[in-house]
C-alpha cells in the first residue's frame, strides 16, 4: 500500500515585504530573499514579482509555467524530485500544498506558445489561473541570450532558448519550492490521504471492481516542447508506471510551451484531475491501479514504440479500462490514436480526453487523426474559437508578443488594449486532461 | 481528392506542405514542400536557385511515383 | 413591436383531417392555427405568428416545387422575421416538408427554425437547418413547444446560439463550445465506468470516419510515362474565366497547357482565397510546376506532361464536393491514357 497524506493550507493572500513567513492565511514574501534566488542562474538579469488576485483587472503574458507551491515533511524524497530535490522514489509520507494560490512564471518570451491569464473578464472563465492568486516571477533574460538579430521576432538567440528556457523553468520550480518550505512545521488547514494497493493487494481488496489504469500521454516534442519526469526528459524514456501519488509529489514538471491553451503546466501534474478523479472512484466503483506516463514524440518510429508500450503495460496488469489523456494537438493526434486503438485492441475500455481544432467556424475536422475505436471522447471544446478581452487596467509581464503568440494574429492588440485571438492564447483553458468545464458539441 | 485519382487506379504523389493533413486524408505517396503559399518555390532565393529547388522537389515526386509502397509513405529526401 | 412570424404545420394539425386530406395544396390563414398557439403564448407577445400557411404532406410531397413557390410567394409578400415550421415529430413527409420549405425560406435571408424526431427522414437535412430534436409522437408537443419557442427568439434577437446540447437542437456538423456542469477528468472517469458497465454513453465528439485506398503500383518506366498535374491551389488562367470560388468552390477547372513552357505570370493566376496569393500569382510555377516539367520531357525523364491539367480551390471546400470532382477528372485522365498524377497542395 503506497500512502501520502496531503496537508492543505488555504491562502488568502499574498505580501511581497522583507520576511518570509505563512500567517492567518497570508502568505509574506522576501523579495530579496526569492530575487536571490532567481538569480543564482546567470542566464537571468533580473527579476521581479507582483501579485494578481481573483477579480482584480490584471493582465499576465506572456506566461510559460505555473506552479503550486509544496513541501514534503515526512516520507523519502523532497519535492519536484530530480529538479529541485535530490533524485529519489517519492509518493509516500506527508506533503504540506499551498493551495488557491500559484506560482506564475512570466516574461520575455521563449518560444511562440506562451500564454495569458486575465484575473478578470470574459478571459477569466475559461482560464482556471484567473481562479489563483498569483505570484509572478517576470524574468528578465541575460543580455548574452539575446537576439543580435534586430528583425528577430522573438527576443531570445534561436541556440540560446533551451538555456533561458530551463533558466526560467528552475526559477519558477525553486521559488514555488522556497513557498512550500514555509509551510513545513506549521499545522494545514485540511488533510486529505491517498492510498494505492499494490497489484495483489487491489486484487485482493477489490475482486469484484473493474480495474482502471490513467495513461498520462506527456508532451516530448524536443524544440522547447518537453516534460520532465524525476529530471529525465520524457522525450529519451520509454513508457513506464508511477505510483499516482508520485505525480502529487512533483516528480513530473513541465518544460513546454506548446499552446498555452492545451499546456499541462506543473500545476495541473501536481493536482492532476484525472488522478484526483479516480481516487474519489477508487474502491466504490473502480479499483484505480496506477499511472502510465508514455512521451509523444516526433518520429514515427518512436510514437510506434511509445504507443506499443502503453497497451502491453495496460495488457501486462490485466486491467479493464484505461483513460487515456493528451498534451497538444496536431501530431501528438496521432499519438492519441495509436494509444487507444492499440489500448482497445488489448480488449481494454477506453475513455480519452482531448481538445479540438475545429477552426474559428468550428465547421473544420477538430483532430488530426481519427479512428472508430476510439469512441468515447471528452473534449476541452474548440480551441480556434475568437474571443475578444477587454483592457485590463494592470499588466504583470508585457504586451510585446500578445501579436506572435499561437492563437493571435498580427493586429490582435487592438489599439484600444483590447485584444482580439483564439481562445488557444489563454493558459489551460482546453486543458486535454480535464481540469476545466469547457467542452463543445 | 488524392484518394478519388488513387481508386481510379492511377498512382498519385500528393506534393504538399502540411504532411500530417495529407496522412490524415490517406495519401499513400506524399513529398514534403516548401510552404503553404508557395509549396514549390522560395521567393527568398534567386530566380535559377529557386529553379534549382522546384526541380529538385519534382524529381523527388517522380522518384516517389517509381517507388512501391505498401502504406502511407513520406518522401523525406 | 413584436417580431413577425409565420407558421407552416400540416393538414393535420390543421385540423383538416389526417391522411385522407394530405393531398390539400397550401393555403393561406391568419393569425395562429393548432401548435401555433403554444409558441404564440410562449413568446408573451415579443414575437406573434402572423400567418399559418397550412399545406398537405402528399401535396407537398409529390409536387414540391409548386408548392415551394406558393409558399415563398406568400413568405415574400408578408415578409416575416422569423419562419418556423412543425414540429413534425415522426410524421416522416411532414418533416421533409418542413425541413425543406425552411431551407428554401432561410435563402431569402430570413431565419428559421423546425422540430422533429431525430429518425424522422426530414432530420437528414439537419446540417443545413437548424432542426430542434422532439420526441416521436404529438405527446412531445409540451416539451417541444416551449424549446423551439426559446430558441426562436434567440435567433430573431441574433442572439449568440449555444452548443446543440445545450439549445435542444441537432447538431448541425459546427462544433460549439459550452461550459459543462462537471470538469472534463470527471466526465471522463463518470463515461469510462458506463462504458465498463455495458451501459449507454455519450462521446462528446463522434470520430469521423475516413477510408482509405491501397497504393497503387509505382510507375515501371518513367521515360515512356505520361505525367498528369493536379492541383488544389486554384491555379486558372488570368482573370479566372471558370469563376471558381476562391473558398468553398462549386466546380474544377479544366485547362489546356500545349504550347506553353512554363505559366507566366500574364497567363495564369491562382483562385485561392485561402493563403497570400502574391507569390503564385509572380510565378504560378510555384504552385503547378510546368516549367519544370517541360524540362524533364526535353531531358526524357518522364514521356509526356499531360496536356491539361486540373485545377480545384482546397479552402473550405466541403470533403463531398472535392471528393466528388477528383473522382469525375480522374476518369477524364484515365481516358486520356494518363499513367500518374502529381497533385499540389497549398
Amino acid at each position: 500500500m503506497k500512502t501520502l497524506e496531503l496537508g492543505y493550507f488555504h491562502i488568502k493572500d499574498i505580501v511581497i515585504g522583507s520576511e518570509s513567513k505563512i500567517e492567518n492565511g497570508v502568505l509574506y514574501v522576501d523579495e530579496a530573499a526569492v530575487k536571490a534566488l532567481v538569480l543564482e542562474d546567470e542566464n537571468i538579469k533580473d527579476v521581479h514579482f507582483d501579485v494578481a488576485r481573483p477579480g482584480e483587472s490584471v493582465r499576465i503574458t506572456p506566461v510559460k509555467d505555473v506552479i503550486e507551491p509544496r513541501v514534503k515533511v515526512e516520507g523519502p524524497g523532497g519535492i519536484f524530485p530530480g529538479m529541485v530535490s535530490k533524485v529519489e522514489a517519492v509518493g509516500s509520507g506527508k506533503t504540506y500544498c499551498l493551495k488557491d494560490m500559484a506560482v506564475v512564471t512570466a516574461g520575455k518570451i521563449v518560444g511562440f506558445q506562451e500564454g495569458l491569464i486575465d484575473m478578470s473578464g470574459p478571459g477569466a472563465d475559461y482560464t482556471p489561473f484567473s481562479k489563483t492568486i498569483n505570484f509572478c516571477v517576470v524574468c528578465e533574460p541575460a543580455d548574452f541570450l539575446l537576439a543580435t538579430d534586430p528583425t528577430a521576432t522573438l527576443p531570445i538567440e534561436n541556440a540560446k532558448k533551451p538555456e533561458y528556457e530551463k533558466a526560467v523553468r528552475m526559477a519558477g520550480l525553486k521559488v514555488a519550492a522556497y513557498l512550500g518550505e514555509l509551510a513545513r512545521n506549521l499545522t494545514p488547514d485540511e488533510t486529505e490521504t491517498f492510498s494505492t494497493p499494490n497489484l495483489k493487494e487491489g486484487m485482493e481488496m477489490y475482486p469484484d471492481l473493474p480495474r482502471v489504469v490513467y495513461v498520462a500521454m506527456l508532451q516530448t516534442q524536443g524544440l522547447l516542447h518537453d516534460t520532465y519526469v524525476y529530471g529525465v526528459d520524457a522525450k529519451r524514456t520509454l513508457s513506464t508506471m508511477l505510483w499516482p501519488t508520485e505525480i502529487m509529489d512533483g516528480c513530473i514538471v513541465s518544460g513546454n510551451c506548446v499552446s498555452a491553451c492545451d499546456k499541462n503546466p506543473t500545476y495541473i501534474h501536481e493536482n492532476n484531475p484525472v488522478v484526483h478523479e479516480l481516487f474519489k472512484q477508487h474502491g466504490k466503483t473502480l479499483n484505480f491501479v496506477g499511472v502510465i506516463i508514455t512521451n509523444e514524440n516526433v518520429y514515427l518510429a518512436d510514437k510506434q514504440r511509445s504507443s506499443d508500450w502503453a497497451a502491453k503495460l495496460c495488457e501486462l496488469l490485466g486491467v479493464d479500462g484505461a483513460i487515456v489523456t493528451q498534451e497538444g494537438f496536431g501530431n501528438p493526434d496521432t499519438d492519441l490514436i495509436m494509444n487507444t486503438v492499440k489500448i482497445e485492441k488489448k480488449g481494454v475500455k477506453t475513455t480519452i480526453v482531448t481538445d479540438e481544432y475545429a477552426g474559428q467556424d468550428g465547421k473544420s475536422q477538430s483532430l488530426a487523426d481519427a479512428d472508430q475505436l476510439a469512441d468515447a471522447v471528452v473534449t476541452g471544446g474548440n480551441a480556434n474559437e475568437v474571443i475578444v478581452l477587454p483592457k485590463m487596467d494592470k499588466l504583470i509581464g508585457m504586451l510585446d508578443y500578445v501579436d506572435v503568440i499561437a492563437g493571435s494574429h498580427a493586429g490582435s492588440l487592438r489599439e484600444d488594449g483590447s485584444i482580439e485571438a483564439e481562445i488557444q492564447i489563454l493558459t489551460s483553458c482546453n486543458n486535454e486532461m480535464g481540469f476545466g468545464k469547457l467542452s463543445a458539441r | 481528392m488524392v484518394k478519388e485519382i488513387e481508386r481510379a487506379g492511377l498512382p498519385v504523389v500528393h506534393m504538399c506542405t502540411v504532411t500530417p493533413i495529407s496522412m490524415t486524408v490517406g495519401a499513400n505517396r506524399i513529398v514534403p514542400t516548401i510552404a503553404i503559399p508557395h509549396p514549390l518555390g522560395n521567393p527568398a532565393l534567386e530566380p535559377e536557385e529557386e529553379y534549382k529547388l522546384r526541380k529538385s522537389l519534382v524529381a523527388k515526386a517522380l522518384k516517389a511515383l517509381t517507388t512501391e509502397v505498401s502504406d502511407q509513405t513520406i518522401f523525406e529526401d | 413591436m413584436s417580431y413577425k412570424v409565420v407558421h407552416y404545420i400540416n393538414q393535420f394539425f390543421a385540423n383538416i383531417g389526417g391522411e385522407e386530406m394530405a393531398h390539400v395544396a397550401p393555403e393561406l390563414r391568419e393569425g395562429f392555427v393548432g401548435p401555433g398557439m403554444a409558441l404564440n403564448n410562449a413568446w408573451k407577445g415579443e414575437a406573434e405568428i402572423v400567418n399559418t400557411i397550412v399545406c398537405g404532406d402528399s401535396y407537398f410531397a409529390e409536387h414540391e416545387k409548386e408548392a415551394k413557390e406558393q409558399i415563398l410567394g406568400w413568405v415574400k409578400e408578408i415578409k416575416p422575421d422569423f419562419f418556423i415550421a412543425g414540429p413534425a415529430f415522426n410524421a416522416g413527409r411532414y418533416g421533409y416538408a418542413c425541413a425543406n420549405i425552411c431551407i428554401a425560406v432561410q435563402e431569402l435571408g430570413i431565419p428559421v427554425l423546425t422540430g422533429m424526431y431525430t429518425e424522422n427522414p426530414g432530420a437528414d437535412y439537419k446540417e443545413k437547418v437548424m432542426i430542434v430534436a422532439t420526441r416521436d409522437s404529438a405527446a412531445g408537443m409540451r416539451q417541444a413547444a416551449p424549446t423551439m419557442a426559446k430558441l426562436a427568439m434567440k435567433l430573431m434577437k441574433g442572439e449568440k446560439i449555444g452548443a446543440s446540447v445545450e439549445e435542444g437542437y441537432m447538431n448541425m456538423g459546427i462544433r460549439v463550445n459550452m461550459f459543462e456542469k462537471e470538469r472534463g477528468a470527471k466526465r471522463a472517469v463518470d463515461m469510462l465506468i458506463k462504458k465498463l458497465n455495458d451501459q449507454p454513453f455519450v462521446t462528446e465528439y463522434p470520430m469521423p470516419s475516413f477510408d482509405r485506398v491501397a497504393p497503387n503500383p509505382a510507375i515501371k518506366d518513367l521515360s515512356k510515362a505520361t505525367i498528369a498535374l493536379c492541383t488544389s491551389g486554384g491555379i486558372v488562367p488570368h482573370g479566372n474565366p471558370d469563376h471558381i470560388e476562391s473558398s468553398s468552390a462549386s466546380h474544377y477547372g479544366e485547362y489546356d497547357i500545349s504550347g506553353w513552357d512554363a505559366l507566366t505570370s500574364e497567363g495564369w493566376e491562382t483562385a485561392h482565397g485561402g493563403y497570400d496569393p502574391i507569390y503564385a500569382n509572380a510565378n504560378p510555377n510555384r504552385v503547378l510546376p510546368v516549367d519544370v516539367m517541360r524540362e524533364f520531357e526535353r531531358e526524357g525523364v518522364i514521356g509526356k506532361l499531360h496536356n491539361k491539367f486540373y485545377a480545384t480551390v482546397g479552402n473550405g471546400t466541403a470533403v463531398a464536393s472535392a471528393k466528388k470532382f477528383a473522382a469525375e477528372y480522374a476518369q477524364k485522365l484515365v481516358a486520356a491514357g494518363v499513367d500518374a498524377v502529381i497533385m499540389t497542395s497549398t
